[in-house]
């Protein structure tokens, strides 16, 4: 049995790994140049985490064929499509396929925040491992998640001065997280980690960013509870607003997608036949999720029979999975910020002026270019989906770009 | 469920329908156009919007040079999001069979008064230095242009009672009914709904061909002209099998649309691998530097063609009031407005700019139709 697995960040360390260690011959893809995916990022100056270092160390000790650095254009008639400058067209024959391919951030546009120094939460995080200087610098993280936190530390860490970590989310419904974080004390004791690293600076919760400020590059922004606003002068902003699954490939392979998230049954099967899905593309539910999935359909791949206990593992966080996106659900005066003139794609420049009275989403695209440019709408899409409920851009081919020679000698 | 009166109810929100809708309107007549989708969002959006004189046959010759002009004169008037480039064509000659074509084209575009120029091999590579050397030479036809079709079709509709996302359910002898069973009657119906006209009326012999576009992202300067293969023609005028043709186009913006690939396979929208890569090659025969260029989007679209290579245009025999303009296969952008001004003047009882003759709807009815060519 030959199975490709496509992501390696967690879920698809655990499933090439389980895949590998029961008997199946196993490919794994990613489109970064080292395993790890967007959690366990690391490199020369960032070592991985622990956790990371005994998937990797297990994946290594298999004979496991490894493509890094190679993006899947799509699916032809052939198969999977895959191809990388270093290596040219990459054959992925395979019989099942486990799609792994994570999440991005959501920005949601405010006035400000394309200016030079406003990164995401996410972006920040890899600009820091791959040693962006920070120390001395004053940090506003905000929007909204548990990453903001890991963001917040890692800035600490490096010797940033962290002014500000602004919650969206009230304390209210975070509150009524709490009993999950009781529940699998692995996450609490992480979050303490957190909390003691960067103390004295804690977390605001129920507040926000209204606008980002500054000539050339940022120089302060404006904070808001809603009641009232206050300045906080820093020089970088990193702020995300939460996760969007990655549904770009399961969509070209034809997988059922619901409300953004790869639809799959208890086996992480998707619903075309031989095409598993697992991690964050099928709902954020973070790395512990993911590595139990990426087991579950290793195992259910390969028809071995004891994946039964994983699944009922599994079931154990489904509360944690659906509570967590609950208590960081969007508050909608963070779906109000963008004024006309603020920039909402960014590829196009097309402003939310122009695009709050299109009918649809590919009136948008259409008429105003929204989602036409290089990144193919993966920003500026959910932030729509968010603003004014249009559906996200379908997935075209190639799924990322490419040049022209890619698709010359494919054959 | 409501009814509604107008004197020239327009079905197909494409750019032919925008365009008849605009002349018509224009004459003083109460319009309504009605479309399944968003104006301009059919196979209008999936062209590459190349505004151009082609000499196929002697009829599509006078009705694209009539609809160039036409183009030429409305440039001052679009709005800036239509994106009016006047481009120019080069239709580019490989060898000194391809070159004694141009030289052919270059007699009979001049005895239409359309303005070209003969370029040997030196001048072609002056003008587009990302064309492979040793090419032996290229017409350039200077008033031919680039549009955004899209924007165009929406320009062409403002202040004309357009209704977007109204399915027609049926045509009747009054006009016709949306699928919400509201009433449209009209003294004239136009059917402009390209390749699916024929889902209204089964025996439009209007079949969907289908294309494909790639876009780079932005290289500002990679090439000047809208710049196709001699051999462009003859892949446009085969009617049965699958064909490429080297076709690429500058964008205002920097970017760049390539094509073309023709090919029958019904209405699956499906990327067709082989030939998009046969298509790339041919493309990159003729300009190598391409091969380091970042593909961004590749999409297909369905040309209405007809068996003759010709639009259908008037009155649709065995129903009063009834006309069509449709079936304008790789053209319909470039033909719309002289489809717009003679099917005008056939509602309008008026002098027609030229012959309506070999454009009539009717002629599918010939017992020799599509098989002298």
């Amino acid at each position: 049995m030959r199975i490709a697995v496509i992501g390696a960040g967690p879920g698809g360390l655990a499933a090439a790994a389980t895949a590998a260690e029961n008997g199946a011959d196993v490919l794994l893809v990613d489109e970064n140049p080292r395993a790890g995916g967007q959690i366990w990022r690391h490199g020369p100056m960032a070592p991985p985490p622990k956790l990371a270092m005994e998937w990797i160390r297990r994946i290594q000790a298999q004979r496991i064929e490894t493509h890094f650095g190679v993006t899947v254009l799509g699916r032809d008639s052939n198969g999977l499509v895959a191809y990388s400058e270093q290596e040219g067209h990459v054959c992925l024959q395979c019989d099942k396929i486990i799609l792994a391919t994570g999440a991005r951030e959501l920005f949601l546009p405010f006035p400000g925040w394309t200016l030079p120094n406003v990164f995401g939460a996410g972006g920040a995080q890899a600009l820091l491992k791959a040693g962006m200087p920070v120390e001395g610098k004053r940090i506003v993280v905000a929007g909204s998640g548990p990453l903001l936190l890991a963001v917040a530390a890692t800035f600490a860490k490096k010797g940033a001065h962290v002014v500000g970590i602004l919650e969206q989310a009230g304390i209210h419904s975070l509150l009524q997280f709490a009993p999950e974080l009781i529940r699998h004390p692995a996450k609490l004791i992480q979050g303490v980690g957190f909390g003691t690293r960067l103390f004295p600076t804690r977390p605001r919760f129920g507040t926000w960013v209204c606008r980002a400020m500054g000539n050339d590059i940022v120089r302060e922004v404006i904070a808001t509870d809603g009641k009232r606003e206050w300045p906080l002068p820093c020089d970088i902003l990193a702020c995300g607003f939460g996760l969007v699954p990655n549904v770009e490939l399961a969509q070209a392979l034809g997988c059922d997608v619901e409300k953004g998230k790869v639809s799959v049954d208890e086996h992480q099967a998707t619903s075309q036949s031989g095409v598993y899905c697992v991690g964050e593309s099928t709902g954020i539910g973070g790395e512990d999720v993911a590595l139990l999935e990426g087991e579950i359909a290793a195992l259910a791949a390969l028809d071995i029979p004891n994946v039964t206990s994983k699944i009922h593992e599994r079931w154990r966080w489904e509360s944690f999975v659906s509570n967590l996106g609950r208590a960081f659900a969007l508050r909608k005066e963070v779906l109000q910020l963008a004024e006309d003139t603020t920039t909402v794609c960014r590829c196009e420049d097309v402003s939310f002026g122009v695009l709050k009275n299109q009918p649809d989403q590919r009136s948008a695209k259409l008429y105003t270019r929204c989602g036409m440019g290089p990144c193919q709408g993966r920003v500026c899409g959910p932030a729509c989906h968010e603003l004014f409920g249009w559906e996200l851009n379908k997935p075209r081919w190639p799924l990322s770009p490419v040049t022209l020679d890619a698709l010359l000698d494919s054959q | 469920m409501a009814s509604y009166d107008c004197d020239v109810l327009i079905i197909g929100a494409g750019i032919v329908g925008a365009a008849c809708a605009r002349a018509l309107h224009q004459a003083g007549l109460r319009v309504i156009v009605l479309d399944a989708a968003q104006p301009g969002t059919g196979t209008t959006a999936a062209c590459m919007g190349h505004i151009v004189t082609m000499d196929d046959s002697k009829s599509q010759m006078q009705l694209t040079a009539y609809s160039r002009a036409a183009w030429e004169r409305l440039a001052a008037e679009l709005s800036p999001d239509c994106e009016d480039l006047a481009a120019g064509t080069l239709w580019v000659a490989e060898d000194d069979e391809e070159m004694d074509a141009v030289e052919k084209k270059f007699r009979y575009y001049s005895e239409w008064n359309v303005p070209c120029e003969i370029l040997d091999g030196e001048g072609l590579r002056r003008f587009e230095p990302n064309l492979r050397a040793g090419l032996r030479g290229a017409l350039r036809v200077p008033g031919d242009r680039v549009v955004y079709a899209t924007n165009c079709t929406r320009w062409m509709l403002q202040g004309i009672d357009v209704r977007p996302v109204t399915p027609v359910a049926a045509l009747d002898e009054h006009g016709a009914r949306d699928i919400s069973g509201n009433v449209y009657r009209a003294k004239s119906v136009v059917l402009a709904c390209g390749s699916d006209s024929a889902k209204l009326i089964p025996e439009l012999p209007i079949e969907p061909r289908k294309g494909h576009l790639c876009i780079t992202d932005r290289y500002p300067g990679f090439c000047h002209h809208q710049i196709v293969e001699l051999g462009y023609l003859k892949s446009a005028h085969q009617f049965t099998s699958e064909s490429v043709a080297f076709n690429i186009q500058p964008r205002p913006n920097g970017q760049l649309l390539l094509g073309s690939s023709r090919e029958f396979t019904g209405w699956d929208a499906g990327i067709n691998n082989d030939l998009l890569q046969k298509m790339i090659a041919r493309a990159h025969m003729y300009m190598p530097a391409l091969a380091n260029l970042l593909l961004l989007r590749v999409w297909t679209g369905f040309r209405p063609a007809t068996r003759d290579k010709l639009p259908l245009i008037g009155a649709w025999p065995g129903r009063q009031g009834l006309y069509i303009a449709a079936g304008h296969e790789g053209l319909g952008i470039t033909t719309s407005l002289g489809t717009a001004d003679l099917l005008a003047a056939e509602i309008l009882g008026t002098t027609p700019p030229f012959s309506p003759t070999p454009f009539r709807a009717s002629r599918i009815l010939d017992p020799d139709y599509g098989h002298h060519e």
